[in-house]
């Protein structure tokens, strides 16, 4: 009997096959429904009850993702949010700069000196290290504390699959796996995080797209960098109490443009080097959950606050004594920092930047929260607008004084209109360069990853110097 | 697993942890100076983040959107003397294909065989939800049915017989509300309960299959327990190779099936348990 022996793995297996054929049709179909069976069985049992005629999160979800007031809800609920963000940020942001860069920094110079510490030292741990710290907290801290916890709230809500959703029928538009949606809202958070989120896509060549796409989807270290600029730029070309809502809508703008370009970007990726169509997933709209507002602000301070504001910091240290080092260290007549600003001078100006701001975004590669610190320190040590070492000390404790500072240092509306578009489109950070190799495995994907928002960048850029210019001459 | 801190309840075999040490170890799991390993299954965006920060005390963010796990969260917690390591498996519907996350979930619950595997079910969605359960009690019968969201279920007016449940699914269900910690020292009872292995269980096996499919089903799982008389889930393993479920035939192929009967791994423990007696 056959029974009786003992088969071997091998010959089970063929025992199975045989199987599958007498049994014939979808065998997988057969065992789903047995399952699907016993399930709604066993539920009807034991759930009584009925759901209310009339049911609140249906409703709030007939009306935040129909068809015509989907998008326009989203776009205003965002620009809520970064409206609330940049009005109440002003004056915790200058009162924090007035305290560290206005009081606290000349107070420990002056001890520093008068307990006979050297010049350079002085120079690296106050004129570097402590200011690029200060500056990092003044100008970052305040929207990140604001900001956090409002987003984190609307995603506590529910609101985040309900944006997925209104999207959803885009990315499947332009070939790619609609849970893209889902990897482009964790990249708003961080894209480190937003690239490993790819892995609830299950077909390899739509989890490339989103991996490769995700930076376009600004992260943390990003948002201050586009708030400040708002509102000092932008925010500045118009009255007073139009400012805040005028700024709010310049982010949505730039934050939209990054959703479009993701877009673009997709559609292109999928009729070129990652052909194929698009497959069709279900997505569950959770329900609605009232957040829990005070653990909320918590966790979100603590989570994402602390943790942005303590790696700009760590970044931020190291990048000041280095800036200052390279700011002071002489070869001939020049400064070691002037070398490699004049060097990348003529490129960027072709893509109305400067010299300073491209320094910054390669110094700012392990972390992009310290790019506007840096543009300052570096504008500050470098363009003669403060001897290294020296005692005159600009007026940088306020947005005013950021904004005359630029300017000295040569920026116009045009450049922090490209500086606002290359932090949308430039390459990621190490951190998410390095989990796209891991999550990838291939340098081949993880180069394409890092040039190509890199290369839209500079093409964004170079394009919109071109025309301004151009409109410029005309006019 | 060094002997002193193994607390002597666990000489006895009847509270013998069942996990595979090896396999867990494997999977990036260490066991060491704990007792018993307990995973976290679920749907997703049932709360399981929000009962693995209450289990633990940990303060992981918990979003309300599904997929937001998708990498594995550990933790652990201390339950009358013993040390319970709890993982937070990816959220999935099924267990049936093929997906990263699901895989995940699988494997740590067929491979990493835990003392305890905790399904997080969302109460106002149960039909779905036991989709999932149903298919983790053919794999394990050391599962816990955690009924969470019970406060959304009152307010959509929903009543759940949690009794008639347990009884129909063959195991301990607990009704929870974890966002205010509702039901949780229960569930933390429960879970040492079954962790022990005082009682045992004799969980639902799917019924309502074709015949043709059961008679093959019973055939293919008298031979699989004729070569690993041990294995505690051989239908299951059956109804994969029915399936041509590639990771199983793998699994078979290679012999990994075999090192799950608790014979295999036996020994080890009962060597170590030799060493902690005294002297």
């Amino acid at each position: 009997m056959e029974k009786e022996k003992t088969l071997t793995p091998s010959e089970l297996l063929t025992m199975a096959e045989d199987l599958r054929w007498q049994i014939g049709g979808n065998i997988h179909e057969h065992l789903v429904e047995g399952i699907y069976t016993d399930a709604s069985r066993i539920a009807d049992r034991v759930v009584t009850g009925e759901r209310p005629k009339f049911d609140l999160d249906r409703a709030i979800d007939r009306l935040v993702t129909s068809r015509v007031w989907g998008i326009p809800i989203m776009i205003l609920l965002f620009t809520l949010v970064f409206w609330i963000t940049i009005s109440g940020a002003n004056i915790p942001s200058d009162f924090l700069a007035s305290i560290l860069i206005g009081k606290i920094y000349p107070a420990i110079k002056e001890i520093a000196f008068s307990i006979g510490t050297p010049w350079w030292l002085v120079g690296i741990l106050i004129d570097g290290m402590y200011l690029s710290t200060a500056w990092v907290i003044s100008v970052m801290l305040p929207p990140m504390a604001i900001f956090f916890p409002l987003f984190t709230l609307l995603e506590d809500f529910g609101y985040l699959p309900r944006v997925a959703f209104n999207l959803d029928n885009l990315f499947k538009k332009s070939g790619a796996h609609g849970k893209q949606a889902l990897s482009m809202m964790m990249g708003f958070g961080c894209n480190a995080a937003g690239v490993i989120a790819t892995r609830i896509i299950d077909s390899p060549r739509e989890r490339l797209i989103a991996i490769i796409t995700n930076n376009f989807a600004l992260c943390n270290g990003r948002w201050p960098t586009m708030i400040l600029l708002a509102v000092i730029f932008i925010g500045a070309l118009v009255p007073a109490h139009l400012a805040g809502m005028i700024s709010a809508l310049a982010v949505v703008s730039v934050t939209l443009l990054g959703v479009l370009i993701t877009f673009v970007m997709n559609w292109l990726l999928s009729r070129s080097i990652l052909r194929g169509e698009a497959s069709a997933f279900s997505l569950e709209l959770p329900p609605y959950r009232p957040p829990r507002i005070l653990q909320t602000i918590y966790t979100s301070l603590i989570d994402r606050t602390a943790y942005v504001l303590w790696r700009a910091v760590v970044f931020a240290m190291p990048a000041g004594a280095a800036i200052w080092l390279v700011a002071n260290l002489t070869i001939g007549d020049l400064s070691l920092a002037e070398h490699i600003i004049n060097l990348l001078n003529p490129v960027a100006v072709l893509i109305g930047l400067n010299g300073v701001i491209l320094f910054a975004y390669m110094l700012a590669i392990p972390a992009n929260e310290i790019v506007i610190p840096t543009v300052l320190m570096l504008t500050v040590l470098t363009a003669g607008v403060q001897g290294a070492g020296a005692g005159v000390l600009y007026e940088l404790d306020s947005q005013a004084g950021t904004f005359e500072l630029l300017t000295l240092g040569g920026w116009s509306l045009l450049t922090a209109v490209n500086t606002m578009l290359f932090t949308l489109a430039h390459n990621p950070c190490s951190t998410t360069i390095y989990t796209i190799y891991k999550e990838t495995g291939s340098v081949k994907w993880t180069a394409i990853a890092t040039l190509l928002p890199l290369g839209v960048g500079v093409g964004l850029t170079f394009g919109l110097t071109q025309v301004w210019r151009l409109v410029e001459a005309w006019l | 697993m060094t002997a002193e801190f193994k607390p002597a309840s666990t000489a006895a075999c009847e509270t013998c942890p069942v996990h595979q040490s090896a396999y867990l170890m494997k999977l990036g799991v260490d066991m060491q100076n704990w007792d018993y390993a307990v995973a976290l299954a679920g749907n997703p965006n049932t709360g399981k983040s929000t009962i693995f920060n209450a289990l633990t005390g940990l303060k992981q963010h918990t979003g309300n959107w599904p997929g937001k796990t998708v990498t594995r969260a550990e933790g652990g917690f201390e339950h009358a003397g013993l040390n319970f390591k709890v993982v937070d498996l990816p959220g999935t519907y099924s267990l049936l294909s093929t997906t990263v996350d699901e895989e995940i979930a699988r494997d740590f619950i067929l491979f990493g065989q835990p003392d305890v595997t905790v399904v997080v079910v969302d109460v106002t969605r149960l039909e779905r939800n036991l989709n999932l359960v149903l298919q983790i009690l053919e794999i394990t019968d050391r599962a816990v049915i955690c009924l969470n969201l019970m406060d959304e279920a009152a307010r959509h007016g929903l009543k759940i017989a949690h009794r008639s449940l347990a009884r129909d699914l063959g195991v301990p269900v607990v009704p929870t509300t974890a966002r205010s910690g509702e039901g949780l020292d229960h569930l933390v009872r429960t879970i040492g309960e079954v962790a022990s292995g005082k009682i045992k269980y004799s969980p639902h096996r799917i019924q309502n299959l074709s015949p043709a499919l059961t008679s093959a089903l019973d055939r293919l799982s008298v031979h699989i327990e004729n070569l690993y008389p041990a294995l505690p889930n051989a239908r299951w393993v059956a109804m994969r190779l029915l399936d041509g479920d590639e990771r199983i035939t793998q699994a078979l192929e290679q012999g990994e099936l075999g090192h799950l009967s608790p014979a295999a791994t036996n020994e080890p423990q009962a060597i170590q348990n030799l060493e902690s007696q005294p002297a």
